[in-house]
């Protein structure tokens, strides 16, 4: 059974994936209709309910999930690469996390 | 315009069940009200365990719960010496239409007199009740509330998307829903402020959420940053687990928040998607919901919650496939569909929504047909709200 990615809202640059997706995976976007929007590549190993780049996002690009801002990338990310604390942080808040043992 | 089955009530409201409520208003006349209650089909006994002073939160509450339009009578059963009495409750619930009686075992003189005219009065009511018949009405008449509760990664990503599109749809056909558990809104703030539809709401949305950051940071809990365990699961910022949290609700505009406190304690006052004031405790947080007026829950829970309600049906849906097989018995609706492709977000949605209608009109889910029947009032304390100055 192929691994998915849903993307939650048509303006999100960024899908979830459904299971453990190995690097170099192919996997299919899917949106809320069920349809497959398109199929990716994966560029890194990605855990079940991480996220990854459906398309390239600068650095310093909103990252949108639920058609909000939910971040900002603090790196470039390709498409298909794993989005997550390395390369986001908060567009709210400082970006601090676990590797400066704030938790 | 879709309907569904209930009870016309006296003051306009319609009713999904035909509950026969027993308050106790405080906790000492609890065992009687439960043995009582145990005695007739169809009775329920409730009751607050903050004391027997005259708390207003407590009287909102469990006033509220008995003008619940799924409440067809209420009987009171106090013990005598308390300041919150059961003529307190009564008087609350009365305005309704719907028969009301209060028996004071200090009055009738103990527990076992006190019973006989308690049963004998349920008895009544039962046979009563056994004769109404539900008839038509459209989903505008139905209030909805939303809860989480025991979230996992899948929370976010299938349950409460699917839910929101749900809580879309009946919104879309003129019904109400609610939701609360504001400290899983934190980081959102501006986001369901933007969806205010006044400036009075923006402003409550953001003194709601912005109280429950300052509770938190009161006992050194810094809300603002996730748990390893949020981390590990996938969740980056917590703007993007609230706003999973949030999706429970719809993406409707916001009608505005519903407080429940000293001051006041607020219903829904047009159709729309509100926010109530609240905790993030589970069966309280269902509980507060229900005493402002809702009929029907739909409570997502990613690792398997089991609670319901003692006078509204819970509909549990769970996004986690495993969750689902692990516990069927116990789960209602499998959103983990989404998960493995083989139905869309918006397909399960729509069969969320089947399932509140049909649940309206008299379909048992797996809670109620087990009979349970959880029920917790929650009161913050009055003394570290003073001293946060939220009041």
């Amino acid at each position: 059974m192929g691994n998915k990615a849903i993307q939650i809202d048509e303006r999100d640059n960024v899908a979830t994936v459904t299971g453990d997706v190995n690097a170099g995976e192919q996997l299919e976007v899917i949106g809320s209709d069920g349809g497959v929007i398109f199929k990716l590549k994966v560029s890194e190993t990605i855990p079940f309910g991480h996220k990854l780049a459906i398309r390239p996002i600068k650095k310093g690009e909103a990252i949108l999930k639920y058609g909000e801002i939910i971040g900002v990338a603090s790196k470039p990310i390709p498409a298909g690469a794993w989005v997550h604390i390395h390369n986001v942080g908060s567009a709210r808040l400082p970006s601090r996390g676990r590797e400066e043992g704030i938790l | 315009m879709t309907e569904f089955y209930g009870y016309g009530r006296q003051d306009g409201s319609v009713g999904v069940r035909n509950h026969l409520l027993v308050i106790a208003p405080i906790d000492c006349s609890y065992e009687p009200a439960k043995k009582i209650a145990a005695q007739v089909e169809g009775a329920v006994a409730v009751t607050q365990y903050h004391g027997c002073g005259n708390d207003p939160v407590l009287a909102h509450n469990l006033v509220g719960t008995g003008l619940n339009p799924n409440v067809a009578a209420v009987l009171i059963v106090g013990l005598g010496c308390e300041t919150l009495t059961a003529d307190i409750v009564a008087d609350g619930i009365r305005p309704s239409g719907k028969p009301v009686e209060r028996l004071v075992i200090q009055e009738e003189g103990g527990t076992l007199k006190t019973q006989e005219k308690a049963i004998r009065i349920l008895q009544r009511w039962a046979q009563e009740v056994a004769e109404f018949r539900p008839e038509p009405f459209p989903v505008s008449r139905l209030t909805l509330a939303v809860e989480c509760g025991g979230s996992d990664a899948t929370s976010g990503l299938s349950a409460n998307p699917a839910v929101g599109v749900a809580c879309d749809k009946l919104i879309d056909e003129g019904g109400t829903v609610i939701f609360s558990e504001p400290q899983e809104m934190i980081g959102t703030q501006h986001i369901l402020a933007r969806r205010a539809l006044s400036k009075q709401a923006a402003d409550d949305i953001y003194t709601m959420i912005d109280r429950d950051e300052a509770r938190l940071k009161a006992v050194g809990v810094d809300s603002r940053w996730m748990s390893a365990g949020n981390i590990d699961g996938g969740l980056t910022t917590i703007e993007e687990k609230s706003l999973g949290a949030i999706r429970k609700g719809g993406t409707k505009p916001v009608q505005g928040v519903l407080w429940n406190d000293w001051d006041r304690f607020d219903r829904p006052t047009r159709p729309g998607l509100w926010l109530q004031d609240g905790t993030g405790w589970d069966v309280p947080s269902v509980t507060h919901m229900v005493a402002a007026g809702t009929q029907v829950v739909c409570f997502t829970s990613g690792q398997g919650s089991t609670t319901g309600h003692a006078v509204a049906p819970v509909i549990k849906i769970t996004g986690n496939p495993v969750t689902y097989a692990q516990m069927e018995d116990n789960m209602d609706i499998n959103a983990g569909t989404i998960l493995d492709g083989s139905e869309s977000l918006n397909s399960v949605g729509e069969r969320i929504y089947r399932t509140i209608i049909e649940t309206a009109s008299g379909k048992k889910t797996k809670a109620e047909a087990l009979g349970f029947k959880d029920f917790i009032v929650f009161c913050r304390s009055r003394a570290a709200e003073h001293m946060l100055g939220h009041c």
